[in-house]
Formats: C-alpha cells, structure tokens, sequence
C-alpha cells in the first residue's frame, strides 16, 4: 500500500538564504500572485506554514523557512528532529547573485546532512533563483556552473538532486514546481490511462491536465503528431500563460484572484484548435486538437463523459482500479 | 538605399533589415519618440560616449521595443543607448514609421537640417521621466515646441510621462499635474495658450504604455469615426458591453465603440491577445498537412459580452480566421475574432 502512504500529508521544506526570494515564489505558485505584486513581501519569521490543498487528496504541507542565519541556526540545532523529520520535499532556494556563494553552500550541507540524518528518502531540489538578472546569453553556463558546486555539497543527495535556473517573471519557476511536485502525486499511471482513453476518442494531439489552483501540468498524454511540437517546454509555458490571464481576469472583475479559471475556453486557430476546461473539481483539462469545428465538438462532448469519471478519482484513490478498464467508451 | 533627405545621423546606425526598404514609405505619417539627454549641455560629447550607459535613458528605445517587438519588459534592461535615429516601419492596417530619437542631439542647431526630421511628422511624443529631475527637460520641450509650432503647426504633441510605475500610487496624478502645470505655465509666458498637447502617465510594465500609444495612434487615423461609427452599430446590434479594434502586433487599438464604461476593458483585451498570440507561438507549429497560413499582423474584434450569445455562425474555410472565447468567468463572457490577415 505505498499509494496510501504517499496520500499522507507532505511534508515540503523551503529554505535557503533570506532574500532569495521563497515566499516570493509560494505566494506566485500558491497564491495567485503576479510578479510584480511580491515587492509588497516583507521578510519571513521564523517558520510560516501553510498547507496546501493539490488535487484533492494531497495536501502539501508547505513550511517556508525563514533564512536568517539566526532561524537556520536553531532549525540545526534545537529543533533539528522537529524540522527535519518526515520530509517529502526539500525546496533550497540560491539567489544567483548571492556575494557569498561559498557561505550559502556550507549552509547548504549543514542542512542536507540534517536532512540525511531524519529523512533520508526525501527528494532534494535546488533552484538557482533570480536568474533573470543574469544576461540571457550566459544564463545556461551560470547554471551549469552552480549545478555542479552544488551537487559537490549535496553529500548523500548528490545523485538524485534536480537543479533549475528559476525566475519569477517567466515560466522557468513553473517548470520546476512542476517537477517538483510531480514527485509528490501518488496513482499518476492510472491518471495516464485515463488520459490515454479520452486521447483514443477525439483526435487530440496532446491532453494535459493542469491542477486548479496552481495551473501546475500534473499529467500529458501526447500523441505522435503531438510529440512533433517544437516546445519541449509547452506545459511550464501554458501554466504561465494560463496564470498570468487568470490574474487579468481577476482584475477586471476586481475579485481577489481565486483558483477559478473560467467554465471553459476556447481558440480555433488556422492551425490548431485548444479547448481548456474544468474537469473536476481540482483539475482543469486541456486538449490540442488539429483545426476544425466538428473534432473540438466531439472533444468536448468526450470531455464531458469522461469528467465523471475523473471526479470519482479525485475523492477517493482506492477504487479507480476496477473502473479504469472502460473509461470513455461511452464517447460519440 | 535613397535616403538623402534624413540626415548623415541615420546612416551608420543599427538598422532593422526592413529598413532596406523604406524608402517609398518615407513620406508615410511619422510618429517622433523625443526625450532628453540629461547632460548633455554641461559636459559635451565625450561626457556622452562615456557615461552614455545611465544618464542618457528616458525610456524611450524601452518604450518602442516593448510596444513594437513585443520585448519583454524586464529585458529593456540590457538595451544599449540610442546612438542614430533608430526607424521602425510599421504594417499594420496603417503604413506609418516610427523613429526614436537618440537623447544627445540638438536638434535646435541652427546646422541642423529640421525638415530631415520634422517634415512629415504627424504626431511628436516626448518621453519625460518621472522620477527623474524633470525641469531641465520641461525647458527643452518647451523650446522645442515654440520651434516646431512656427513651422509644423499640424504635428499633435503628446507628453508621457514616463517610468509612472516608481512613483507611489497617491502622489502619482501630483507628479503628473505638476509637470502639466510648468509646461502649460512656460507656454503662456511665451505666449502660446492652449497648446495641443496631451499628458498620459506611462510604464512599460502595465498597459498604461499601450494605452497612450493608442490614443497617439488613433490621433493619426483619419477614418477614425468611421470606425467608431461601426463599431457602435455593431455593439448595438449584438448588445455586447464594448467592443475594441485592435492591431494584434503591437495591441495598440485603433478604435473603440464611444460608449464609457467602468474598468479596463482594454487591458483584459489586449492581456487576450497576449493570451492567444503566446498559445499560438506554443501549439501553432507547422503541422505538414494543414496549409500554411501565416499569422502575421492582423486586426481582430474582441467583444465584451454581459450574456451568452451565439456565434455558431458558419466560417468558411478558405479563410481560416482566428477566434477564440472565454466563456463564463465571473458572469462575463470575453469574444475574439480575427477580421482580416
């Protein structure tokens, strides 16, 4: 029963330096804030937690550690086995243009020795954070430079730590939360089988699933004309894209940005179609297909039939095995 | 390459490579980007090649990179200064070109040759930072005006007040009343009253930019109120909220139906067509089987709609227009569709 382990809470630790901008990024991925809304941040006490609702049944349990050197010094000491224990996730954020890289990595190890010492399975991520105020052309060597200190100082997380150059003001932070959490959503193979059958009724080239709230890509499916897309990154930049037009939706109503979206959305396009829609109650579907009225209709009549069974999963994990076999046979 | 008339500024500066093909269209409306140099009087030349870098930037080669190459705002950063006239031509529904000025000259020289610049020009926006000290800049406006009206009485002044977004919000109508205030003041003492100029506070991080080159723009459009006669014909026909002409490159709109309403609708548009131009960059890749149609610049309808309406309506597919909806967010509704390619 691993599946049912993994439902517990997550426990995700964010740390890294004060001012490098963690509770910069929650408050983006989690929050519904734009960039440029973060200046208004002050510096974070302490520990702030916050737990997280992510599909349904996964509650990510979020604490975002204060980088003071006086909170990292009781988080290694005093409340070491309190900190550190049951970590799913550990989240260390570098500022790029940290005057101190050399301090920031000792501060690093201390903190993934702890980390080895109560949770040693816990996934290691690295974000090399800011990187937008590098120039762009040498922003791939200056990963590539911190990548490999960093995995030096990762001592017993060396090998499975994931390191991404990160910026609030593009996709680049979506692409690692999505990675990042990736790591955390249990029964993801069913999820693709489901997938895989509404992919079967219409004539998409890509599903995507996207959860609500973050707009994070949980899942995809891609067809062989789909794989054919020139954008590797594809999902990172519809998070963004999603996200940054729920946000201008949110100010012309003038509401605080919610996790709603709208009921459905559609282009058509010369060369593609797109239709993005709720699906259940945490998920949003988005489905690529090749241009033309009649595949999109279908596409949403099977995004309809296929919505319940997608919302049973969403409630309960346990029983979608016995109904995974017949999924979206009742399409056209 | 006939270029003679422009001056020798324009020559060895960096050029777009459409620029090769300017020269039938130099007589096309212009639109002036001016600003200032800040120093440029004290410390001469040599001041301005070396410390170029901080001094010299208004905003202004900002500004036509975001509005004009879709430039991200944050990458403005790494521009390097103006140094020539820069030209941008634009396609769109309007030939015209827009030229950036480069802050160090003087274009009050006696030996400089004003109708190089000046002739054909239809609409003059100078850059004023708002955060920096505006007062030495108000006088080269000014002057530059009283110079400009004797000889080009038709070119419409428009002032942006520039870099808005780091001033706080409350003392933000202050800043821009008071720069209105010495400007109109220095006019009247020289004798010009009721100066034809308009005032937008501006940052090229929101749409405050797009929204003042709008207004520049639609100043340029002689069928202006035939559009906006349309346009309300049409929003009555279909009772839709508003409805917006847009040029999809640059998200200037052309016109607009007369009727005010409350909010920003304008934003939510052109934050759409951010919307659909960025999903299209992602998922329109060249597929092999469907024809190649090209999205280029184009004019699109975007409507605002308070119900559900119903636009089924058949599209031929020979033409393969762009349309796209938002459908209940809110109670709203938001409506796109391409009009011509």
């Amino acid at each position: 029963m691993a599946t049912l382990n993994k439902m517990e809470k997550k426990k995700v630790l964010l740390m890294g330096k004060s001012g490098s901008g963690k509770s910069s990024m929650r408050n983006i991925i989690f929050s519904n804030y734009r960039a440029k809304d973060v200046r208004r941040l002050g510096a974070t006490i302490d520990v702030e937690h916050s737990n997280i609702k992510f599909l349904g049944n996964l509650t990510l349990n979020l604490w975002d550690c204060g980088g003071q050197d006086a909170f990292t010094g009781t988080y290694l000491t005093t409340q070491k086995s309190h900190v550190f224990s049951n970590v799913g996730v550990l989240i260390y954020v570098f500022d790029v243009e940290s005057r101190s890289f050399d301090r920031d990595l000792a501060t690093y190890t201390s903190i993934t020795n702890a980390l080895a010492e109560f949770s040693p399975s816990a996934d290691v991520f690295a974000l090399v954070h800011k990187i937008d105020l590098v120039n762009p052309e040498f922003r791939v060597k200056v990963v590539a430079n911190r990548e490999a200190a960093i995995q030096e100082a990762s001592g017993p997380f060396a090998k499975s730590l994931k390191v991404f150059g990160t910026s609030i003001w593009d996709q680049s932070l979506y692409k690692a939360w999505g990675s990042i959490v990736n790591s955390l959503i249990p029964n993801l193979d069913v999820m693709e089988r489901y997938l895989w059958g509404l992919m079967g009724e219409t004539k998409a080239e890509e599903i995507t699933l996207f959860e609500k709230a973050t707009f994070l890509a949980v899942m995809k499916v891609t067809s062989e004309i789909g794989k054919k897309n020139p954008y590797p990154d594809r999902d990172e930049k519809m998070s963004n894209i999603i996200k940054t037009f729920k946000a201008s939706l949110a100010k012309f109503t003038g509401d605080t940005a919610g996790p709603d979206f709208c009921e459905k959305f559609c282009i058509s396009a010369p060369k593609f179609a797109l239709i993005i829609e709720e699906l259940t109650k945490n998920t949003y579907v988005m489905v690529v297909l090749p241009p033309g009225e009649a595949e999109a209709n279908c596409a949403r009549l099977n995004i309809g039939i296929a919505r319940k069974r997608f919302a049973s999963m969403d409630v309960l994990s346990g029983q979608e095995h016995d109904e995974g076999q017949d999924e979206g046979s009742g399409g056209n | 390459m006939s270029r003679g008339e422009d001056g020798e500024q324009a020559d060895d500066g960096p050029q777009d490579p459409d620029s090769k093909k300017l020269a039938p269209i130099e007589r096309k409306p212009r639109l002036l980007l001016m600003g200032l140099k800040r120093y440029a009087k004290i410390t001469g030349v040599r001041y301005l090649v070396e410390a170029n870098e901080d001094k010299c930037r208004s905003g202004k080669s900002s500004i036509s990179n975001v509005v004009f190459r879709k430039m991200p705002p944050q990458d403005t950063l790494f521009l390097p200064t103006t140094t020539a006239i820069l030209k941008e031509s634009m396609h769109t529904f309007m030939d015209f070109q827009v030229w950036d000025l480069p802050g160090q000259i003087d274009y009050l020289d006696p030996n400089f040759d004003p109708d190089s610049i000046f002739g054909g020009v239809g609409a003059m926006v100078w850059v004023l930072d708002a955060v920096d000290n505006y007062m030495e800049p108000i006088g080269r406006l000014t002057e530059t005006i009283l110079h400009l009206q004797d000889s080009y009485p038709f070119i419409k002044f428009t002032v942006f007040i520039h870099k808005i977004d780091s001033i706080a919000d409350d003392s933000r109508e202050d800043v821009i009343r008071d720069i209105m205030q010495r400007i109109t003041d220095d006019l009247y003492d020289a004798g010009l009253e009721n100066p034809p100029i308009n005032y937008y506070g501006t940052s090229i991080y929101d749409h405050s930019i797009f929204e003042g080159f709008s207004r520049v723009m639609q100043g340029l459009v002689p069928q202006l109120p035939i559009f906006e006669n349309l346009l309300n014909t049409i929003k009555d026909r279909c009772h839709f909220e508003k409805l917006y002409l847009y040029d999809v490159y640059s998200k200037v709109y052309i016109a607009s139906d007369t009727t005010p309403i409350a909010g920003s609708a304008y934003e939510l548009g052109s934050d759409f067509i951010d919307l659909i131009v960025d999903l299209s960059e992602v998922h329109g890749w060249h597929r092999g089987n469907t024809q190649d149609s090209k999205m280029k610049a184009q004019q699109i309808y975007i409507e605002e709609c308070g119900f559900e309406a119903d636009f089924t309506q058949p599209v031929d597919p020979e033409v393969q227009l762009a349309e796209s909806q938002v459908i209940n967010f809110k109670g709203h509704h938001l409506y796109l569709r391409e009009i011509n390619v």
